[in-house]
């Protein structure tokens, strides 16, 4: 059985329609990364698998393990094992990121009836996985992402999915904004993630990202269709030719006109 | 008009004139107090100072008297005087103003075994200072503190109001601070959900003293609290608030910071939560006057509203007289944020848990800065 089947899946925010038929399987230990211009519908793909009320399922199915993901709400996805790295990370201020880790970390652990961690175990836990994101441990008692540098928002993202251990790791747009030490840094800590178990959808603009994270598929999303599907050899023809070598044009532009 | 102005203080003067026998000068003031207070009558929703605050429901009812019970906790070094000592007559009644609120002059009017508390000069009194109310019958109570703090002492106070069924408190507080007392004072009222809350709090702070005011309203039908400040030269004042009101609860927090003399330096922050279909009444008038130059006050009021039928009034007022001054005033009403919840739903955190850790870090730097970590743990309970 597939981890993830996604079966013509229409979604619209307000009166426009973003996704118009994706058609997606991810299989258990497979990473797709999921490619195209601005305003193809990458991001809201990725909202949309993780509950965002924001937008509204109009048609088709979404199965993960078998099950109808789009009855659930976000925390039991969650709670399931789905997990979203945020294109951009929303800062909380007044709750601090040990709090709200240890929140979601034991409130995950329990529904899947595992032991909930103490304060300590939860320390050396956290220890362990800060070191592998390079992360300074001060950020640990800072309020959620307030006043994080760019770059320390999306360390922070893949910080959490260390400590979450998620089934499906969907990320969206990780590389955005990030320098190459700190692209180097994110990518190596998604690297050490990766398991037999453990499926990602890797959501980029650019094949960069794509250099340190491998894909084994990479889908090419236009007009919330899934327009070209192959294998990490995909990334690069497009690297080289572009989305206009597709004879695909960013949205925005196509709506400009 | 005049009929109903006597209808309402007729109900009173058989409650005033079977008081307890007092001394004197005491007597005075009480027949002076309900001269005042059946001149003014209740105020009305056309009274400025009331506009969104009706109090006929206290103006209609009958109330009998009712004694709080009062739970003190004096810490070695501070003083309890009586009405008899000398000081408690120089200072009594003097600073909260019974010309404008009929409240005080009511208050005044039954002003039996205040609880008058001295800490002397230098003093530093690490232990805080509990005064505690405590109602359990219907009826009308007037508790009346006047705290007079020395030059240079420092003390932490805490004032607490509670209470179950209908009932109504109406307190005043005075508070006397010497040149350079540190004090730390904390209002915090957890009335009955049936009951009636009026306050005032007057402090007089003498130069170069450093005062906080923690309002903290969390019960109460329907809540009234005047907060006045006046700082003399060189005074540090920081005015912290939180009000949390639910259901039909209706909490009015009216504030006045007056700069009277120059260097003073004010920071209000009151914060509000609200759901059902409260109503929530913030004003908060800064005056500077002539004399007050390189005054710097800032005042911000926030508001998180959690229902569509939760209602807030908040209204700024500066009268500032000198010219070389800095002056700020924010006011912000918000909801709870969609991207914050889903970002916390997103990581296994339930819908309702979310809730409350956002409304939770909403209150956050309010809560955190009370001092009194029995107080404080008690907050963040009522928050979670």
């Amino acid at each position: 059985m597939a981890l993830l089947e996604i079966k013509d899946l229409h979604a619209r925010v307000g009166d426009r329609e973003i996704l118009r038929g994706i058609d997606l399987t991810v299989n258990a230990g497979e990473v797709h990364a999921i490619m195209g211009p601005n305003g193809s519908g990458k991001s809201t793909l990725a909202q949309v698998l993780a509950g965002r009320e924001l937008y509204v399922v109009t048609g088709g199915q979404v199965l993960y393990q078998g099950r109808d993901l789009l009855e659930l709400s976000p925390e039991d996805r969650a709670r399931a094992g789905i997990f979203l790295a945020f294109q951009y990370p929303v800062e909380i201020p007044g709750v601090s990121n040990m709090y709200f880790l240890k929140a979601a970390l034991n409130t995950v652990r329990k529904s899947q009836g595992l032991e909930e961690l103490d304060a300590m175990d939860f320390l050396n836990l956290v220890r362990e996985k800060m070191k592998l994101m390079e992360m300074d441990q001060t950020l640990l008692n800072r309020p959620v992402n307030t006043g994080f540098s760019g770059g320390e928002k999306k360390r922070n993202e893949i910080f959490q999915m260390a400590v979450l251990e998620p089934r499906l790791a969907i990320l969206d747009e990780t590389d955005s904004g990030l320098d190459i030490d700190a692209l180097r840094t994110v990518a190596g800590g998604v690297n050490a993630l990766r398991a037999p178990e453990r499926s990602m959808i890797v959501v980029t603009h650019y094949q960069r990202l794509l250099n340190y994270i491998v894909p084994d598929f990479v889908h090419v999303l236009s007009q919330g269709r899934i327009v070209k599907s192959g294998g990490k050899e995909l990334a690069v023809a497009l690297e080289e030719s572009g989305y206009a070598g597709l004879g695909i044009e960013d949205e925005e532009e196509a709506l400009a006109r | 008009m005049t009929v109903a102005l006597a209808e309402q203080t007729g109900a009173w003067l058989a409650e005033f004139t079977s008081q307890p026998a007092a001394e004197p000068w005491i007597r005075e003031l009480r027949d002076a107090a309900f001269q005042r207070f059946s001149e003014l009558g209740f105020p009305t929703t056309r009274n400025e100072e009331w506009r969104f605050t009706n109090v006929a429901p206290i103006a209609r009812a009958t109330f009998g008297a009712v004694k709080p019970e009062r739970l003190l906790r004096v810490p070695a070094g501070v003083a309890r005087l009586t009405a008899a000592d000398g000081e408690a007559r120089v200072h009594l009644a003097r600073y909260a103003s019974m010309d404008a609120n009929a409240f005080v002059a009511l208050n005044t009017a039954f002003l039996n075994d205040a609880t008058v508390l001295q800490v002397p000069k230098g003093a530093v009194i690490k232990e805080p200072i509990e005064i505690d109310f405590q109602i359990a019958h219907p009826g009308a109570a007037h508790p009346r503190i006047l705290i007079l703090v020395g030059a240079n002492a420092q003390c932490t106070i805490v004032e607490s109001y509670s209470g179950t069924g209908r009932y109504f408190t109406n307190a005043v507080t005075e508070m006397v601070a010497g040149e350079g007392a540190v004090i730390d004072h904390y209002k915090v009222q957890r009335e009955s959900l049936d009951a009636f809350h009026v306050a005032t709090m007057q402090a007089q702070l003498g130069r170069s003293a450093n005062f906080v005011s923690h309002n903290i309203s969390l019960g109460g039908a329907l809540v009234r609290n005047d907060v006045n400040v006046t700082l003399s030269e060189g005074v540090e004042a920081t005015i912290n608030g939180l009000y949390i009101a639910n259901g039909t609860q209706h909490v009015d927090n009216h504030t006045v910071i007056d700069h009277a003399k120059p260097h003073g330096t004010s920071h209000e922050l009151y914060k509000g939560i609200l759901d059902g279909h409260a109503h929530a009444v913030f004003s908060g008038r800064i005056i500077v006057r002539q004399d007050a130059q390189k005054t710097d006050s800032k005042q911000t009021n926030k508001n998180l509203v959690l229902s569509d039928d939760a209602v807030i009034d908040t209204k700024p007022e500066l009268q500032i007289h000198a010219d070389d001054v800095r002056c700020t005033h924010g006011a912000t009403i918000g909801q709870l944020d969609a991207e914050s919840m889903f970002y916390l739903r997103s990581r296994g955190i339930g819908k309702n848990e979310a809730r409350s850790l956002l409304i939770y870090a909403f209150a956050q730097d309010v809560v955190d800065r009370v001092k009194v970590p029995e107080l404080r743990e008690s907050l963040e309970g009522f928050l979670f």
